[in-house]
């Protein structure tokens, strides 16, 4: 299933960006999904919580925006986003444009981080 | 405690799509011509390839494949059969290849010694349409069978085509498939893509076929 690669990916991502910080957890992970990527938003949320289970990522909330899709229409001279697609026509002109800007996105966006504090009392300045 | 955001910004594909870079270079370098074949499972990609590989080594041509495939190595058996180098990928569950899984499967494999490179993917319209595999084109295959709205159903991976091979034509009357709607379906996801009729039974359409491969149309 291709939800579970992208989950594996995206907790490998998280992993090597946050390689050598403190012990830390992630609450939040943002997603950019395009709508032509042909990821199955609740596929993906399944197989990310199986993936993230014993990793740092475990329990945090996945939030997935989806990214219309936007084609370049040449006799419009500009981008245009697609309330629907297919087609990938635009809606002004009519003219069919195979030149995709955006739709396809597989990104992570940012995560929330809470860094762990083990075994040690801090004093802080009450917030 | 309020958590701290950490902008990360990345394309999840990012390593494969730099590993599909790195192959791309590499079959330059060699001199082959790389052909991913994606389509549903039951497109008769194996029997299409079967006869290409034999029609291109008749005319003096060096092909050779590599096959995906979830488990068996069943497809790689039969087009062995054309006396070409074959070699079996088995992703074990997975339903795509990536540019890794080719990449392992290019050791000690002459490159130089080919002049046309099939990568035969898991049938799979989903999937495969996110992976890079440092592939020359993109063909996709559509099956008179499947019905004229496939295209609309999967847009990506039409989309990402270079060119769309209909297969089994001769069974378009008793499908009742519709050409023009075909058509129209497929330019509706990708206008002006390249259509290839073909029958890998009778051989209809397998000039234009290798005509095709002849040309060696580089992807967008
Ligand atoms: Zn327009």
């Amino acid at each position: 299933m291709h939800e579970l690669s992208i989950a594996e990916a995206l907790v490998q991502h998280v992993t090597e960006a946050m390689a050598g910080s403190a012990p830390y957890r992630v609450t939040r992970v943002r997603l950019r999904i395009g709508l032509l990527s042909g990821l199955a938003a609740d596929a993906l949320a399944f197989c990310f919580e199986v993936v993230t289970r014993d990793t740092p990522l475990e329990g945090s909330a996945l939030e997935i925006e989806s990214v219309p899709v936007a084609i370049r229409c040449d006799p419009c001279g500009q981008i245009v986003e697609l309330p629907e697609a297919p087609p990938l026509r635009c809606p002004r002109c009519n003219q069919a444009s195979a030149a995709i800007v955006r739709g396809k996105e597989l990104e992570v966006e940012s995560i929330d981080v809470e860094d762990e504090i083990q075994n040690m009392t801090r004093s802080e300045p009450a917030s | 405690m309020t958590p701290r955001i950490v902008e990360l910004r990345q394309g999840l594909l990012k390593k494969n799509d730099q590993l599909a870079a790195a192959l791309r270079l590499r079959f330059q370098d060699a001199g082959v011509f790389v052909v991913n074949l994606v389509s549903s499972p039951g497109t008769g990609k194996t029997l299409l390839l079967e006869r290409t590989l034999s029609a291109l080594k008749a005319g003096g041509g060096r092909p050779a494949a590599l096959v995906g495939d979830l488990e068996t190595d069943r497809d790689a058996q039969r087009l062995a059969r054309a006396g070409v180098p074959v070699r079996q990928i088995q992703t074990h569950g997975i339903c795509h290849l990536d540019a890794d899984m080719i990449e392992r499967h290019l050791d000690g494999w002459d490159l130089a010694s080919h002049d046309l490179l099939f990568i035969e993917n898991v049938g799979n319209l989903v999937c495969t349409s996110s992976y890079d595999l440092g592939e020359s084109c993109r063909v996709a295959l559509l099956s008179v069978t499947e019905g004229e709205d496939k295209p609309l159903k999967y847009p990506g991976i039409y989309n990402s085509a270079d060119a769309v091979v209909i297969t089994k034509i001769d069974l378009a009357d008793v499908c009742e498939f519709d050409r023009d709607a075909a058509r129209a379906h497929l330019f509706d996801v990708r206008p002006g893509v390249r259509l290839i009729e073909t029958s890998a039974k009778t051989g209809q359409g397998f000039d234009d076929w290798l005509a095709f491969l002849e040309e060696r149309p580089q992807s967008r």
